[in-house]
This record gives structure tokens, C-alpha cells and sequence, in this order.
């Protein structure tokens, strides 16, 4: 499904991996704007977090010289997405108004295939019912679905985020505004490690600082086209 | 002087030549092949009948430990529909596990019955004549037992009809890119072509049945026995359905492994993006199918006492038909490894430090029970003739190919292009007791299934042997064969 520019918006965000902190704040965020349930410990160890965003820490070097790289890692939104083709009943499609990957929840019968086939492993499948330990429950976000067990999910985007601001703008008759729309992660991340916007707009943030020197995308060897850019250059780490 | 050589009787009833060297020759091949050894149709009817129809304790002891075990599996099952996937031992990397090996492996063992009947009934091989019908159950109940692990396996079992191609007013159709839906698709055109394969074959046998029973019995072989007379022109468009059957089953085979395999193939996973595993997993499902067919084999011999029907050359003939599917899998799984290995990407090394560290023990099995043990001792005569040793060895071929999927599927999803997924798999009781579960439903349904039709193919055997004839050349007797076809 090729993304044709003349309809829509490319929704894009960057990840400036040198000032990436790893304080996990976006994935705090993104549990509470995504009602994304919390993992028990066991379910962790068992390699079943659920996280539609992750820090994804490696060490480098032996001890005591060790440096540590966080990677935050959530769905890349792929222009070409492995997802996409293998799922047998288009739950997972190719949105052409926000040209991001969309999970249809209540289309998902549960094969996991999309979840195999996705490089990035950022698909997330519910193998429990949704569980939020008190007063978590209360605080569930009114916008977005609570899934059932068996379904994938992943990273939208915070659509509810994109639809609602576009609406606002459609009412007031005027065009989206760079940085009008902001995910929770983007929004939560204390050192604007995450930048978000429409690429296709040539004044938007997003749009300046893909041609960086720094920029890579992440397994770009693949071909997946993601609309998740990854910046990062020099030495720099924590724990200098 | 010329001298008719025709004789008039029935072909069951040939004399003995008066010559004792020549009789001693006819003896022998009698003993040895059943096509010789032609008895009249009529006592291989009453033979096949009272077999179908004798349940002894061991019988009904097999029966209910079976039962219990496929109802331990149906339970499991309910437990895992009711509370979720969460139970079983899979993760956020490793989301294919057991229940797809499950899947490859059964459709595997369902693979060779079809085979074994259609391409031996196209190359005219007469060693299939008893043991056709055997192998044609094991595809169908197979097929059956495969077809449910798609089931088992997704996350809404009640939403599964979103896969089927179900016109409906919001003109929603599954994706045909999807290698799921190719497979879903063969995995259904070669259940119902072998289904009506096998019985297009029984409905002579059903006949025979029907007039040799009374009560319930005759009925349902009345009614499945489609009215078969037994006509000239039945016989004949018999043999024309069959072997167009034959001719289209064998394409509709080799596309379900290939479509199996590409499940995982399609899948840009290392370990499983290669070109190779259509014809290799089509290979792998003859080789541990063919194993099965001989596993049945015995089974069925020793509990039926069909010693008549099933003789050493029925499993000489399939211990080398065995031989050479091990030699070529062993074959594809080399040229599998060694690109992977010499290839030396990263990926692809991973994967192959996963097959020979964590799972080291398994993959040496593996390697143990599918090349080092048959191809060690399959090679001689003596071996394939022995039915306890044939029983190990296929047995072993089981595990082996057993664990040879759940290393491609499991194995490989483990390790995969970002290390922070890396996360190895070990399963929990409800993959455990589901699998065994359903190897003890497949035997349950064959148990059952033996008692209700004729398991031996009596019509092809007689028609076998009605064909054979011996010739004096010299001081030896040659068998002749009359083709009719």
C-alpha cells in the first residue's frame, strides 16, 4: 500500500537517542494515556511486559568499564510494514489518512502472526484479560479501548491524540499547527528526547530535523520504511 | 506339440505343478508374497468382517486410556478458551510455539497415507493393495487432528470465522496475502479430496459389508454403501474416479506442506525466511508419515491379526521407502544448515548457537533419532523385516521430526533481530497435555474407526491376486501380472 502525499498527514517522530536518558518516563506515559495494563513480575520474567513503548538497555564494554545505550523502541509505523501483508484478516492495515499502522482490535482473531513477522517485536498480544490494580482502574483513559484477551496491540500514535486535534482544527476551520498534536510519550519526556510531527509538512520540527547527520532508522536494511527516526552520533552515554 | 496352457477354474485354486522342484518354488512364493498366496474372496470377506467386528479387553482398556487422555485435552483446551493463552508457556518473542509444531507435525504424519495410495496406485505398485486403506486413515484423522490446532491456537477461537471467506453486507474478506489463509485454504481442499479419495475406495468394501451383516450394521453400510451393485460399470467408473482422484490428490499434497511451511517461511524471522523449506517440510511430512504408516502398520497387525494381509515384504518395501526419504531430508536439512552456517550472518548464527547451546540436547536427539538410528540400520533387510525394530525406529522417526518443529518454530522465534527480545521458551502443561492429548484422540479415532470398516482394502487384494499368474520358464516359475487397466 504506497503512501500517496496527496492526502493526509505523514506522522513522524524522532528519537534522539543522545538525549535519551532512559528515566522510562514515556512508558509510564504511555501505560496511562493507552490503558495499557501493568505486568506482574512473574508475566515479566516470563517475557510477557506489556509495553507499547520500551527502553530497551544494552551494555557495552566489560565491567567496570561499562557503558549503558537505551534505545527506546515502540511500533516504527513502517511504510511498508511486515505486519501488514501476513495477517489474514486485515486487522492489522495500512491507515491513508494518518499513513501509520492501525490495529483493529475487534477484527483481531489472535494468530500472532503479525507479532512474528514484526522485526522491531513491538507487538504486544493481550495473553490475559486486561487487569489494573487499584487506583489504576480509576484512572482509565475514556478515549481508548480496553482490549479484550487475545488480541494484538501496539503503538497507534496516540491516535485518539492525532483524531481529537485534527477534529478541533476541522471545527475551527483552520489547519493542524506543528506540535498541536503530542503523544503521551513525546509529551512526558523530560528531555524532548522525542519530537513528533507531520513530515509532509516542510515547516514542522519533525520535518527539519530528519536531514541530520545523526539520523538512522532502526534495522533499515530491511526496508520497512519506518516513520520512527533515531538520531544519535559522537560518544555519548550515561555513566561517563 | 502344442498344448493349451489355459486352465478353467478359479485363480484361487491353481494346482500345484507336479514337478516338485517347481512346487516347492510356487510354495515359496506363496509364502512370500500375498499377491501368490490367493485364497477365495470369500474367506478374505468373512476374515476382514470378524476382525472389524471382535473388541477384546485389551481393546476397550486401550480405548478408555485413550479417552481419558483426549479428555484431558479437551479440558485443557476449555481451561485455556476461558482464561486465555496466558497459561500455556509462550511470550512476546516466542508467540508460535508447540501448537504450530503440533500443526506441522500432524498434517505431516497425514501426508504419506494420501501419497502412499495415489502414487503407488499410479505407478501400479502392488504393495499397497493391503495397506492402502490404512494409510489413507491416518491422513484423514491426520488432517482432522491438525485442523484443530489453528484453533487452538489463535486468541479469539469465537472470532475465527473472520477467517473465512464469508460474503456479508460490510464487504470485509480475510486477506489472500496472508500465507495463513493459502494454508487454511489447502489444508481444506486436501482434507475433503482425501476424504472422498478413501472413500470413493471403501464404498466396494461397504457393499461386502452390508451383505455379510444384519441389524444396525447393515443399515449404516446400506446407506454409506451408496447402493454399489457391483456391476461392470460400476467397477469401471470406480477405476476411472480413482485414479483421477490418484492424479489430482498428489498436486493438492504437495501444496499443504508447502503452504505449512510457508507460514513460516513468508516470515521475515531468521531461521525461517528460506527458499528451501517448501520441498524440505514437504519431505520432512513424507519422511515422519511414512514412519507413522509403518507404526500403523504393526499396530494394526499385531492387534487384527492380519498377519495374511500384511507380510515381510509389505514392510521391506516400506523400510526402503523409508531409507530413502531419510536420506533425502537428511539431504535438505544439510543444505538448510550449511548455507545458513557458511553464510555466517549474524542473524542466522544466532539462531544456530541457540539449536546447539540452550537447546543443545534437543537438537542432538533430533539429530540422533532421524539420521544416526535410520539411516544406521534401516539399510538392512533384516532390520526392516523385524516388527519390533521397525516400531523403534519409527517411534524415534516421530520424536525426532517431533522436535525438529518445535526447533524451527520455537528455536528460531527466540532469537531474532533486536538481543533485548531474546527470550527462550519452555512449555507449560497446557501445550504438553493438549499435544499429548491429541496424539491419543488420533489413535482413539483410528481405534474406533477400525471397527466400523473393513481397515484392509479386500476388493484391491483380490483384485490383486486375480491378476497374478505364474508361468514356467524352464526350471523356474516366473509370476506374471495381467494389466487391465
Amino acid at each position: 500500500m504506497a503512501e500517496e502525499q496527496s492526502n493526509g498527514h505523514k506522522w513522524t517522530m524522532i528519537v534522539d537517542a543522545d538525549k535519551c536518558t532512559g528515566c522510562q518516563a514515556c512508558v509510564v506515559a504511555c501505560h496511562a494515556e493507552n490503558n495499557v495494563p501493568v505486568s506482574s513480575e512473574d508475566e515479566v520474567i516470563r517475557g510477557r511486559a506489556m509495553h507499547w513503548m520500551r527502553i530497551e538497555r544494552y551494555w557495552e564494554g566489560e565491567y567496570p568499564n561499562v557503558k549503558a545505550r537505551f534505545l527506546p523502541v515502540f511500533c516504527q509505523q513502517c511504510g511498508n510494514a511486515p505486519c501488514e501483508p501476513v495477517c489474514p484478516v486485515y486487522a492489522s492495515y495500512h491507515s491513508t489518512e494518518e499513513n501509520i499502522n492501525i490495529q483493529v482490535y475487534n477484527r483481531c482473531v489472535g494468530t500472532r502472526y503479525c507479532g512474528n513477522n514484526c522485526p522491531y517485536r513491538v507487538r504486544i498480544f493481550n495473553f490475559w484479560a486486561p487487569r489494573f490494580d487499584a487506583p489504576l482502574e480509576q484512572q482509565l483513559n475514556p478515549d481508548v479501548t480496553v482490549r479484550s484477551p487475545g488480541v494484538m496491540e501496539k503503538c497507534t500514535f496516540c491516535i485518539q491524540r492525532i483524531r481529537r486535534g485534527r477534529e478541533q482544527a476541522n471545527i475551527e476551520g483552520r489547519p493542524l499547527e506543528d506540535g498541536e498534536i503530542i503523544p503521551a510519550c513525546a509529551q512526558a519526556c523530560p528531555t524532548d528526547a522525542l519530537v513528533f510531527g507531520d513530515k509532509w509538512d516542510e515547516n514542522s520540527r519533525v520535518a527539519q530535523m530528519v536531514p541530520s547527520e545523526r539520523q538512522f532508522k532502526l534495522l533499515e536494511n530491511l526496508g520497512t520504511e519506518p516513520a520512527v527516526y533515531y538520531l544519535k552520533g559522537g560518544e555519548t552515554h550515561v555513566g561517563e | 506339440m502344442l498344448e493349451s496352457r489355459a486352465t478353467i477354474g478359479p485363480y484361487w485354486d491353481e494346482p500345484l505343478p507336479d514337478d516338485e522342484h517347481l512346487a516347492r518354488q510356487v510354495e515359496h512364493g506363496r509364502e512370500e508374497h500375498l499377491m501368490l498366496d490367493a485364497r477365495p474372496p470369500a474367506e478374505l470377506n468373512q476374515l476382514t468382517l470378524a476382525r472389524m467386528r471382535q473388541t477384546g479387553p485389551r481393546f476397550w482398556i486401550a480405548l478408555a486410556g485413550l479417552g481419558a487422555l483426549t479428555l484431558a485435552f479437551f479440558i485443557a483446551w476449555a481451561i485455556q478458551i476461558v482464561s486465555g493463552l496466558g497459561i500455556t508457556g509462550l511470550n512476546r518473542s516466542v508467540m508460535w510455539g508447540p501448537y504450530i509444531a503440533n500443526l506441522i507435525y500432524f498434517i505431516g504424519i497425514g501426508h504419506a497415507g494420501t501419497f502412499i495410495s495415489a502414487a503407488l496406485r499410479l505407478m501400479r505398485m502392488d504393495f499397497r493393495r493391503p495397506i492402502a486403506r490404512a494409510a489413507e486413515t491416518i491422513t484423514l484423522f491426520g488432517l482432522a487432528c491438525a485442523a484443530l490446532f489453528p484453533i487452538i491456537h489463535v486468541g479469539r477461537i469465537w472470532k475465527l470465522f473472520y477467517m473465512l471467506p464469508i460474503p456479508n453486507q460490510r464487504d470485509l474478506w480475510p486477506n489472500f496475502r496472508s500465507a495463513l489463509f493459502w494454508d487454511m485454504m489447502a489444508i481444506t481442499t486436501y482434507l475433503i479430496g482425501s476424504t472422498l479419495f478413501m472413500y470413493v475406495a471403501l464404498i466396494p468394501d461397504l457393499a461386502m459389508a452390508r451383505d455379510h451383516m444384519t441389524g444396525w450394521r447393515r443399515k449404516l453400510y446400506s446407506a454409506l454403501s451408496l447402493g454399489w451393485r457391483g456391476t461392470e460399470g460400476e467397477w469401471h467408473r470406480l477405476e476411472v474416479v480413482s485414479n483421477l482422484l490418484s492424479f489430482v490428490i498428489i498436486p493438492v499434497m504437495f501444496s499443504v506442506h508447502t503452504g505449512v511451511s510457508w507460514n513460516l517461511s513468508m516470515a521475515i524471522q531468521p531461521g525461517w525466511h528460506s527458499a528451501i523449506f517448501g520441498p524440505f517440510f514437504v519431505v520432512g511430512a513424507l519422511y515422519s508419515g511414512v514412519a507413522a504408516v509403518i507404526l500403523v502398520m504393526i499396530i494394526v497387525r499385531k492387534t487384527m491379526r492380519f498377519g495374511y494381509f500384511m507380510r515381510e515384504e509389505h514392510f521391506n518395501a516400506m523400510g526402503i521407502f523409508l531409507l530413502i526419504l531419510t536420506l533425502t531430508w537428511i539431504y535438505f536439512y544439510f543444505a538448510e544448515w550449511i548455507t545458513n552456517w557458511y553464510g555466517n550472518l549474524p542473524l542466522e548464527k544466532a539462531v544456530q548457537a541457540m539449536l546447539t547451546g540452550p537447546l543443545a540436547p534437543l537438537f542432538y536427539l533430533m539429530l540422533f533419532c532421524n539420521i544416526v538410528v535410520p539411516l544406521g540400520t534401516l539399510w538392512s533387510r533384516r532390520v526392516r523385516t523385524s516388527l519390533p525394530a521397525m516400531l523403534v525406529i519409527g517411534i524415534l522417526i516421530q520424536v525426532g521430526m517431533y522436535i525438529e518443529r518445535v526447533l524451527i518454530v520455537s528455536g528460531s522465534l527466540s532469537r531474532n533481530e533486536l538481543p533485548f527480545n531474546w527470550v527462550n521458551y519452555t512449555p507449560h502443561w497446557p501445550e504438553v497435555t493438549v499435544t499429548l492429548g491429541t496424539l491419543a484422540f488420533l489413535g482413539l479415532l483410528y481405534m474406533v474407526y477400525t471397527r466400523f470398516v473393513p481397515i484392509i482394502p479386500v476388493w484391491e487384494v483380490y483384485e490383486g491376486q486375480a491378476m497374478q499368474g505364474s508361468r514356467r520358464v524352464g526350471r523356474a516359475v516366473m509370476s506374471t501380472r495381467t494389466e487391465v487397466h
